[in-house]
């Protein structure tokens, strides 16, 4: 037997086998792990799946393809105005960073061939946390406040940690590459004013469609909750007119869905999934029948789903089996959790930042998790310092953040990352 | 002979801008080479910042898009 090339597989078997052999079948706390994993799937199934993801994963699709990135790149090429610079970096990630694996090569890009480590620093610490998916489902999942606080708080410190890198390395601006930047040429097809009510009825879907319940009766809320559907119903003519009329969509095509859906709406008026749904299957059906840019839309929203599904999925299933849902214990203790956690201390904080740092999550897994973590007990502080540091870091990306400028940035950047994560959170803590 | 290359850290757009190149170079019938490069630095080289990007001999011909199969023809002439 060749033991330099079959002991993996060997180690795996006996891996398995041992924690077969003793595995704590019985245990309650196991069962109850795994009786917590499927619960906390079958919620995601039910509660988020058909009414935010998929209308989630068909925004950022239609970002990739409609909005035109080379007017974006252009306020961070290496002779942009360095103040605009920064706020365009902060904020640009819910563009230019709709997926994760573009994060780092435009931050290789703006550092060496554009506005410089600044910038470049702000897109990297901003964009993985601001990009449209994660704001969308951590509001949906955790709560519009932590949502709000998580895009605030990514822009904000992106600048703050930008110019400090700035300041701290200004002595040695690197050599920038020869290379001038290859700039995207911009396709201008249609007036921006098109664009943003394409946008617009698409967001409002989103919304209305997620309107929470109200706690108290009465108030503006609680009058559009009543009337979510209704609304919801509006902004889908809306935007099936809109289609039509701008984005090459035969009539006839958006006919033939919108009539089963009006039908289901009225048929089945208490269950709003339904028609949704087949609106859903039927936008489907004809963008991704289409060869011209709305082809290109449904091609992107699809490479999201089929990328970040399967990663959600499973970050759902672990959290469900480590953490439980809110109120439930899954396989670690609540008590672990709020000890190392809880509160706001900050002791509390920093673990949350630097654990945060370190941890990989993939793309959108974050959310779960704290949902796990914070129903185990988490301070709201702490989970702010996880949600900063978390996504922006991970020891994956450091060394490839290291690769391109030093160690001796990295390691600066990594430390103000985390030391930034558990102020804000401590901060935020303090507040709500 | 051409000399393609398609500059991307392996998403989804980069694989499909592979196919796509080929398809097309297989369409005008040349001899060609066809790779991927996915280092960061190798990338950077090239002036590129968003992926993917299409290089022909050298020459970055599209970048943070995939082209047609015709648009890809023209450029290969």
């Amino acid at each position: 037997m060749l033991w330099k090339s079959e002991w993996k597989p060997l180690a795996a078997i006996i891996a398995v086998f041992l924690a077969f052999f003793y595995l704590p079948i019985d245990s309650l706390r196991l069962k109850n792990g795994v009786m917590e994993a499927f619960y906390l799937t079958k919620w995601y199934a039910q509660e988020h799946v058909i009414l935010c993801l998929i209308p989630a994963f068909f925004i950022a699709g239609a970002i990739a393809v409609f909005i035109s990135q080379a007017s974006v790149m252009k306020y961070l090429g290496a002779k942009a105005k360095k103040i605009l610079a920064y706020g365009v970096a902060a904020t640009s990630g819910s563009i230019l960073a709709v997926c994760s694996c573009t994060v780092l090569p435009l931050f290789a890009g703006i550092y060496r061939m554009g506005a410089g480590l600044g910038p470049a620093i702000a897109f990297l610490y901003s964009g993985p946390a601001i990009n449209v998916l994660a704001i969308i489902l951590t509001a949906r999942v955790l709560g519009l406040e932590l949502g709000i606080a998580r895009a605030v708080g990514a822009i904000v410190f992106s600048v703050v940690i930008g110019l400090l890198m700035h300041l701290i390395f200004i002595k040695e601006e690197t050599a920038r590459v020869n290379a001038q930047m290859a700039m995207p040429e911009p396709e201008v097809k249609r007036p921006l004013w098109k664009n943003i009510v394409y946008f617009a009825a698409m967001v409002a879907i989103l919304i209305f469609a997620n309107w929470g319940k109200p706690d108290q009766v009465g108030g503006f809320w609680s009058f559009v909750y009543s009337y979510k559907w209704p609304i919801t119903g509006i902004f889908s003519i809306i935007f099936a007119v809109v289609l039509v009329l701008w984005f090459e969509i035969k009539w006839w095509k958006m006919l033939a869905i919108s009539i089963p859906t009006i039908i289901l709406a009225i048929v089945f008026h208490e269950h709003p999934m339904i028609p949704f749904a087949a609106a859903v299957i039927g936008l489907s059906i004809i963008t991704a029948s289409d060869k011209g840019e709305t082809g290109s839309w449904f091609e992107e929203s699809w490479g999201f789903a089929k990328k970040i599904m399967p990663l959600l999925f499973f970050g759902v299933l672990a959290a469900g089996f480590f953490l439980g849902r809110p109120g439930f214990e899954g396989i670690i203790p609540s008590e672990w959790v709020s000890r190392a956690v809880g509160g706001n201390s900050i002791a509390a904080n920093m673990f949350a930042s630097v654990a945060g740092a370190f941890m990989y999550f993939a793309t959108l897994t974050e959310v779960p998790i704290l949902q796990g973590l914070i129903g185990s007990g988490m301070g709201k502080g702490p989970a702010l310092a996880l949600l900063l540091a978390g996504p922006a870091l991970s020891l994956p990306n450091m060394l490839v953040i290291r690769s391109i400028m030093g160690t001796k940035k990295t390691v600066v950047f990594v430390t103000l990352v985390i030391v930034m994560a558990a102020a804000t959170g401590m901060i935020y803590g303090a507040i709500f | 002979m051409k000399k393609i290359l398609i500059l991307g850290t392996g998403c989804a757009k980069c694989n499909k801008l592979y196919d796509t190149a080929k398809d097309a170079v297989d369409a005008v019938g040349e001899h060609y080479i066809l790779n991927k490069v996915t280092d960061i630095q190798e990338i950077m080289k090239y002036g590129v910042a968003m992926t993917p990007a299409l290089v022909i001999d050298g020459e970055v011909k599209s970048v943070g898009r995939v082209p047609s199969v015709d648009e890809i023809k023209e450029m290969l002439k």
